[in-house]
């Protein structure tokens, strides 16, 4: 490879070269230190872009819809970053979001894969460094989709200005709806696939349930659409425009972009912790104490608390 | 970072898996294969990008900057190759993307060579088992690496 300085690589993605914007994606995605300065640079330049999260579970047509918005949102640089698993077996992943997308979805559109590779607490951290990357070089706004189970997978695409949950007809009823944790972080409803028989029962039965929910001055609203057909879309998009104004005028925007910065460093503080806590198991120390484990001399709990103790050393008085 | 032992790395080796990029150009649909290949690598640890049926040079090479892929694996099922294939290569040059292009699917054994010299890293026939398929990959990537004056965008 010639010299690909981070620097020369951002100017040029800003100018709108999508190789180096390719290659600087792959930096922040591989964790190391080059991907340490793009990250770095990234922050500093970052904050323009509007994040939609778009998630649902597997087949309710997440894809499909992303590459719609994309293209009904007129931007002149959008951005998608399609998440999907990798296997925990082999580390490998298939990445097939990108063949819902092509068919519909004007060239302008930038479109990233990103498998989750291996560990959860990475994917939470990985992420916000791409979308920042995206928003550095001048994408906007950056559509992040993700599969709605799992919980890290559900709050990666919850960390966005605005969420979208996406169900279909006949995906069950309110008590499921509960159960999958998702409509907690719904900001806008779409029921895709509104040709399908009870695509209105699906509606109602969000109905009822955002009825029981609270409501922090904004309602969800739900909208029907057919994605594959390309109806609703503008409808959707409307919703996510409203909510987007709703949030810069009760000033929730920037709370909510607070939050996130907070939930971040919390996340990479946990990753960290996680990281050394692997590194104390394996030490010799980590060894003696799991041995007198084994001959039933202590608990788990209290071979923990002794090999915890040198990382959270006693803050003393409240300062 | 976490990494299963026996996964394929990226070329330059910094701990991320080798991403590929698979494809069918044009009028072509005869996918099944394409996707046991998909599923071969996944399971050899690569990440696949996979685009699927009727892709043109363009489409790929655009998704190639977009996913920086290190690698792309066509599928060929309608005697197109020679026309097609070189096609490939070429679009990939002229986008200065250095990146090597494998060839999978009925090809005649007479077509092979023609094909390699006209830039193809490899050709896989319809009898190539699951181990020959990923060193195939795993091989034209690292080649892509030492060769000189070949990795250059």
């Amino acid at each position: 490879m010639s010299p690909e300085l981070p620097d020369e690589l951002f100017d040029a993605a800003a100018a709108g070269n999508r190789r180096a914007l390719g290659r600087l994606l792959t930096m922040v995605e591989r964790r190391d230190d080059l991907g340490a300065v793009v990250a770095t640079r990234a922050h500093r330049d970052g904050g323009q872009a509007r994040v939609i999260g778009i998630t649902g579970a597997p087949g309710t047509g997440k894809s499909t819809i992303t590459g719609r918005l994309a293209d009904v949102s007129g931007a002149a640089r959008p951005a998608i970053l399609a998440i999907d698993p990798s296997s925990p077996l082999t580390g490998g992943a298939i990445l097939g979001d990108r063949i819902r997308m092509d068919g519909h979805i004007s060239s302008s559109a930038f479109i990233r894969s990103m498998a989750t590779r291996g560990h959860a607490g990475g994917l939470a951290v990985a992420v916000p460094d791409a979308i920042r990357v995206l928003d550095a070089a001048g994408c906007d706004p950056v559509i992040v989709e993700t599969v709605g189970v799992g919980q890290v997978e559900v709050s990666v695409a919850a960390a966005a200005d605005t969420t979208v949950v996406v169900v279909t007809p006949g995906w069950g009823d309110a008590v499921q709806a509960n159960k999958a944790g998702l409509l907690e972080v719904a900001d806008v409803f779409a029921v895709n696939k509104a040709d399908r028989p009870d695509a209105r029962g699906a509606r109602r039965d969000l109905e009822l349930m955002l009825d029981l929910g609270h409501q922090d001055g904004w309602r969800a609203p739900i909208v029907l659409t057919t994605a594959n057909q390309g109806k609703g879309i503008e409808d959707l998009w409307a919703e996510i425009e409203r909510h987007a104004a709703h949030l810069r005028e009760s000033g929730q925007l920037s709370r909510r972009r607070c939050q996130r910065q907070r939930d971040e460093v919390a996340d990479r503080i946990e990753l960290g912790l996680r990281d050394r806590a692997g590194q104390i198991i394996e030490s010799e120390v980590g060894a003696a104490v799991l041995d007198r484990v084994e001959h039933r001399e202590i608990s788990p709990a209290a071979a923990a608390e002794m090999l915890l103790a040198p990382l959270t050393p006693d803050p003393g008085p409240e300062s | 970072m976490d990494r299963p032992a026996g996964a394929f790395l990226a070329p330059d080796n910094r701990g991320s898996p080798i991403r590929v990029l698979l494809a069918k150009l044009g009028l072509d649909g005869h996918d099944r294969g394409l996707k046991v290949v998909a599923r071969t690598l996944r399971d050899a640890g690569l990440e696949v990008i996979y685009l699927g049926l009727r892709q043109t040079a363009d489409s790929i090479v655009a998704a190639c900057e977009q996913e920086d892929a290190d690698v792309v694996g066509l599928s060929m099922h309608n005697a197109g190759h020679l026309t097609l294939a070189p096609r490939m290569v070429q679009a990939v040059e002229k986008a200065g993307l250095g990146v090597p292009v494998v060839i999978g699917g009925i090809v005649p054994a007479a077509d092979v060579p023609v094909l390699l010299n006209a830039g193809v890293a490899a050709v896989l026939g319809p009898g190539a088992s699951a181990e020959e398929v990923v060193s195939a990959v795993t091989a034209a990537v690292g080649r892509r690496r030492t060769a000189p004056g070949t990795a250059a965008p």
